[in-house]
């Protein structure tokens, strides 16, 4: 298909580990298209990150991706070699992790850092040094950033050093990790500002991961949300505005404060599923309110309501 | 952790003192000691005197010059040993560490068993099974200590492989050797001046030991275990000098390093004990 940069076809990700396997991302599909902005959404234990690092291909031991493709660009990065994959990340699939107080190494400046992993991927010194000048000032950091020490600079400002370094060889794909939870909500806006801007000036698509729907709403052109390592429902903004199908993703809307509503807001009471021993047919129906017979023998498929808007539930057609 | 806080440090001060008169001795030998080591100079088992301040041995030997150059050999034997045992423990331990698997535990067995042994006892097996030279008792006191070295390293670098700097700089794509070399090295070598400092002693030790027994240089050669050997049974007929001075450079010089070890510990705030 023209105009996709990434596309993900039914991914299956799990973790075996001493108590048991767990089944963290179940049979997850879809496409990217150029200067998109996909939002993942979902609770602790949803799959969301394990998502992320599976598209990178770096889940963590014990986790192992079982089935699946992760083409970008036409490449399976799930059949690449360490060196060809090592050469790939950074370069044409990038991501900005969590927290920004972690991602520098404290014992080295910005720049060495910064043209360490340029010239790793094949600039030379000089280029190396315009490149991190170029990109720290696109990200609306000043220059001194990049002679500056990590401990020197504020959560803000490293995160904007995490978002240089991942945009500044043009990947076609740039992860966000939860980039604005661990800063403040004015910073959080700011750094939001910044995702949008890159993505435009650059054209390159972002994967937004986050456990905040309204961020969502907000930034995003698609919304895929996902529970218990499954998709829920997965559509285009404005589509999934106007007509949310899924119990799931009304749960978590009426969840948000509203402008004017009085009292609070509504909760979705219960947990997220264990995941090393998931509910019986759909792994939501412990905490459904739509929950009938079938909901636990039987597992939805995901199905497409309307076009492009996909969603797994047995009564998605008979909520309203 | 500035250098001249590292000076500042009583500790550290006095032992880098000691250890520092030794390497002069050491390096000086030639113009320091007043007599041959190794030919007879005056009367047979003398008394400290103006002329033999620390006496003769009973070949008529000059113990203040038998001193000096001794020096030589134990200090020769231990830096090798301690350069030795902290590059091949802190590579293996940095490469176990960060790759883990199999070949992590494997290495951690071996360096387990190693560990293991009574350290002397394991150094003498070495040594033995080499033949005596102080090439070989190097290596032998090396294989000792390079466990020491591998375990505190490897624990190191449990540790900081989890830091997100250390992903960071995996999902930026940089290659497992540059990862190790540049983000974690500079992270672990504090521990590794705290292991470095801390072994130079019980390698003096070890050393002195392996002297004793005759496993490192060949008689006439001075060397501060074996003339403790040999002095040893003239002490009986009050002849006390043969032995006294040896041994008090084995002390001295374990005990200068020992001082460092214990002011390097206390500045850099790991009790690795």
């Amino acid at each position: 298909m023209p105009g996709h940069v990434l596309e993900v076809e039914d991914l299956w990700v799990k973790y075996y580990t001493l108590s048991g396997v767990v089944h963290a991302v179940s049979g997850v599909s879809f496409k990217l298209r150029r200067g998109e902005m996909l939002a993942v959404v979902g609770e602790s234990g949803s799959g969301k990150s394990t998502l992320a690092y599976a598209l990178m291909n770096m889940v963590p031991k014990p986790g192992k991706i079982v089935r699946g493709r992760v083409l970008l660009g036409g490449t399976d990065l799930l059949t690449l070699t360490p060196e060809e994959l090592r050469r790939v990340r950074g370069s044409r699939i990038s991501i900005v992790f969590q927290d920004p107080f972690t991602t520098l190494d404290p014992l080295r400046r910005v720049v060495d850092q910064f043209t360490e992993f340029l010239m790793e991927h094949g600039l030379d010194k000089a280029a190396a040094l315009r490149v991190a000048r170029e990109y720290t000032e696109a990200v609306g950091l000043p220059g001194r950033v990049l002679e500056s020490y990590p401990h020197q600079l504020s959560g803000g400002q490293k995160q904007r050093v995490a978002i240089a370094m991942a945009i500044s060889l043009n990947p076609e794909v740039v992860i966000a990790d939860e980039p604005t939870t661990a800063l403040d909500v004015i910073v959080q806006k700011q750094i939001m500002d910044l995702i949008d801007d890159v993505r435009r000036k650059y054209k390159s698509s972002f994967i937004l991961i986050t456990h905040d729907l309204a961020l969502a709403l907000e930034r995003a052109d698609t919304v895929m949300v996902m529970y218990g390592g499954y998709v829920m429902e997965y559509a285009d903004k404005s589509e999934l505005v106007r007509d949310m199908r899924h119990p799931y993703t009304r749960a978590l809307f009426e969840s948000l404060p509203k402008l004017g509503q009085r009292g609070l807001p509504s909760f979705l009471p219960g947990y997220p599923p264990d995941l090393r021993n998931p509910p019986s047919g759909c792994v939501f129906h412990p905490r459904c309110p739509l929950a009938r017979e079938k909901c636990r023998a039987e597992l939805p498929q995901l199905a497409e309501v309307s076009k492009g808007h996909y969603v797994a539930c047995h009564y998605a057609g008979v909520v309203g | 952790m500035r250098l001249a806080h590292v000076f500042r440090d009583a500790y550290i001060a006095t032992g880098l003192a000691i250890i520092i008169v030794f390497v002069v001795l050491a390096l000086l030998a030639d113009v320091i000691a007043p007599y041959s080591p190794v030919e007879s100079v005056g009367a047979p088992l003398r008394p400290p005197s103006p002329e033999h301040i620390m006496g003769t041995d009973n070949l008529g030997r000059d113990i203040f010059s038998r001193v000096v150059y001794g020096s030589r050999i134990v200090l020769a034997i231990v830096a090798l040993s301690i350069a030795l045992s902290g590059f091949v423990g802190t590579l293996v331990g940095l490469v176990s560490g960060y790759l883990g698997g199999l070949l992590d535990r494997v290495l951690s067995f071996v360096m387990d068993s190693i560990y293991a042994f009574p350290s002397l006892i394991l150094a003498i097996a070495l040594s033995v099974a080499l033949g005596p030279s102080p090439v070989n008792a190097a290596v032998a006191i090396a294989v000792v200590y390079v466990p020491t070295y591998f375990r505190m390293i490897r624990g190191q670098v449990l540790s900081v492989k989890n830091e997100g700097f250390i992903e960071q700089a995996r999902v930026l794509g940089l290659p497992p050797s540059r990862i190790v070399v540049r983000h974690i090295l500079p992270h672990v070598s504090r521990t590794m001046m705290v292991v470095f400092s801390m072994n130079s002693a019980d390698a003096i030790l070890t050393e002195a030991a392996l002297s004793f027994i005759g496993l490192t240089v060949q008689p006439p050669t001075p060397d501060w275990g074996f003339d403790l050997y040999k002095g040893r049974g003239f002490v009986l007929d009050g002849k006390w000098w043969l032995m006294a001075y040896p041994g008090l450079c084995i002390t001295l010089l374990a005990l200068g390093f020992a001082l460092v070890s214990e002011g390097v510990s206390r500045i850099t705030g790991a009790r690795l004990r």
